[in-house]
């Protein structure tokens, strides 16, 4: 320690320390945090490695659970489906946005990433397998069909699909009134299971290299199958949701706070949740930049009182 | 000229004796201080560690080993990175470090920390796995809840992947530089007074804003 005298007891935080000094070699200090870092990284590695469970496909979700990727299917055919009724920013439903208070966010962009889950999901895909003329008379009667008949075939299906049997892997329905539904269902799910769909729905207006995987993934949320593999590995929202990490890893612990509103009322029941907990994490973190100029606040560590511990050396001199 | 300005004033406002100073007043002797340097050392770790996987392109750690192993690296830092940072803002927290006009220097450590998060968070959607598959799922209803999500789409891994790679380590990095230089223009923040101790004449109040 350079002596220059005592430290002060009183220091003025805002003029130089008029205190004594000690030897420190800042660059020393970070090659050997840098080395302790480097080390502590590859002992984790080498421990722990890092998970890496495989995406869920289209192909892999229609084979392992046909009946629940036809039950979504149907959802999204004639609109009854979360997204179908999301708002913006995939479309237009009423009253479907969330809301903090009278402010409505949600649709102050409007419909920016345009989704129609019957024509992009179901008929469009459909409209690409060659060669299948039962399918296009089919398609052909769906789509001249008046919108209640078409809903009617849909209720029917979607009534009958849980009494299905199970024959090689496809689901085989009780006869009944489905109409062209049941022949494009058919179709749809073999085309799932080939893989096509993960390519129909990914190859947006046929363009070679793709990087967008919003209509893949908005199809496979609408399964319940899913979620089950989420629920499997904790990743629900009731679950702590995506904070959590497959497997045992800690994931994104630092959302905790974030994900700590969904667990208790009155977000856990509210419509809104998403819309409250975004506002409240950004009216706290706003806060948080803001301690030093928040009366208070910025006063309150000197209450505390846990300075002392970080600073007990130096209170235990000035003190003595 | 003003770049003669410019280097006049960075050298007047840094010079070398602060820039990079041999000593520290006696009271830099705590623990505490070892997580800021440990929260600098980590995030070199991550940003490297995440070059060698961008020199391979985003599928490579799923196919090999070695990528795997570099991909594991660049994860544990990130969690060594997030446990540093945090200790480090709740010891400047408990130290009120914001004191004596350094109230800039917690304003860019807390946003520094935010940015981070949102680098975390495009990283986790941009793994190319379930978990990114989940995490996008469950996040956009946040984000289109207030509008948001019809810019930044988490379901578009080119837009996540950019983000990730390219602009938010930039303000990351940005902003860890900004905060470091801040810290060595002001000084380590001084204890609060002793016990019984008055403050110094016409020193700065507590509750003045800093």
């Amino acid at each position: 320690m350079s002596a220059v005298g005592a430290p002060p007891a009183a220091p003025d935080p805002s003029v130089p320390w008029p205190g004594p000094f000690v030897r420190y070699d800042l660059v020393k200090e970070l090659v050997v945090a840098l080395g302790v870092v480097t080390l502590l990284a590859v002992v984790l590695t080498v421990l722990f490695s890092s998970p890496d469970d495989p995406p869920t496909t289209i192909q892999s979700w229609a084979q392992a659970d046909p009946a629940d990727f036809l039950a979504t299917a149907m959802t999204e055919l004639n609109g009854t489906s979360e997204l179908a009724e999301y708002g913006p920013p995939y479309n237009h439903t009423p009253d479907a946005t969330q809301k903090v208070g009278p402010l409505d966010l949600q649709s102050t962009p409007g419909v920016r990433i345009p989704i129609d889950t019957a024509k992009d999901f179901v008929l469009e895909p459909l409209a690409e397998i060659p060669a299948n003329p039962r399918l296009r008379l089919a398609l052909a009667a769906y789509e001249r069909a008046p919108p209640t008949l078409q809903e009617a075939w849909a209720g029917a299906y979607e009534e009958a699909l849980p009494k299905a049997r199970m024959v090689h892997g496809v689901p085989a329905l009780p006869a009944g009134r489905y109409g062209p539904v049941g022949p494009m269902m058919a179709a749809l799910l073999g085309l799932a299971q080939s893989g096509g769909l993960d390519g129909a729905l990914l190859a947006n207006n046929h363009r070679f290299y793709q990087t967008n995987y919003t209509k893949p993934l908005l199809f496979l949320s609408g399964g319940g199958y899913f979620e089950e593999r989420a629920e499997g590995q904790h990743l629900l929202g009731t679950q702590w949701g995506m904070m959590n990490e497959t497997g045992s890893y800690p994931g994104q612990v630092w959302l905790w706070l974030y994900t700590f509103w969904y667990q208790i009322e009155p977000f856990l029941e509210s419509p809104n949740a998403d819309a409250l907990i975004f506002v409240l994490m950004s009216v706290l973190s706003l806060a948080f930049i803001c301690i030093p100029f928040i009366p208070g606040l910025r006063t309150l560590p000197r209450h505390l009182g846990l300075y002392r511990v970080i600073w007990r050396d130096h209170y235990r001199e000035v003190e003595g | 000229m003003w770049t003669t300005w410019l280097r006049e004033r960075a050298v007047s406002s840094l010079p070398p004796e602060k820039l990079l100073p041999d000593r520290q007043p006696s009271y830099v002797s705590s623990w505490i201080y070892v997580f800021g340097v440990a929260t600098i050392a980590a995030l070199i770790v991550i940003v490297v560690s995440g070059m060698i996987l961008g020199l391979k392109g985003p599928e490579w750690w799923h196919v090999s080993s070695v990528g795997h192993f570099f991909n594991s690296i660049h994860l544990w830092s990130v969690e060594l990175f997030f446990f540093a940072m945090v200790v480090h803002l709740w010891g400047k927290f408990f130290m009120g470090a914001w004191r004596g006009g350094r109230g800039r220097t917690w304003v860019t450590g807390a946003i520094a920390f935010l940015v981070a998060i949102g680098a975390a968070f495009t990283g986790y959607l941009s793994q190319q796995n379930f978990d990114s598959q989940w995490i996008a799922s469950e996040g956009k209803d946040g984000l289109n809840s207030v509008g948001v999500g019809a810019f930044f789409n988490v379901a578009d891994f080119g837009q996540m992947y950019t983000f990730h790679v390219v602009l938010l380590p930039l303000a990351v990095v940005a902003l860890v530089v900004w905060h470091v230089l801040l810290v060595r223009r002001h000084g380590v923040v001084p204890p609060y007074p002793a016990k019984a101790a008055k403050p110094a004449p016409g020193a700065a109040s507590e509750g003045t804003p800093p």
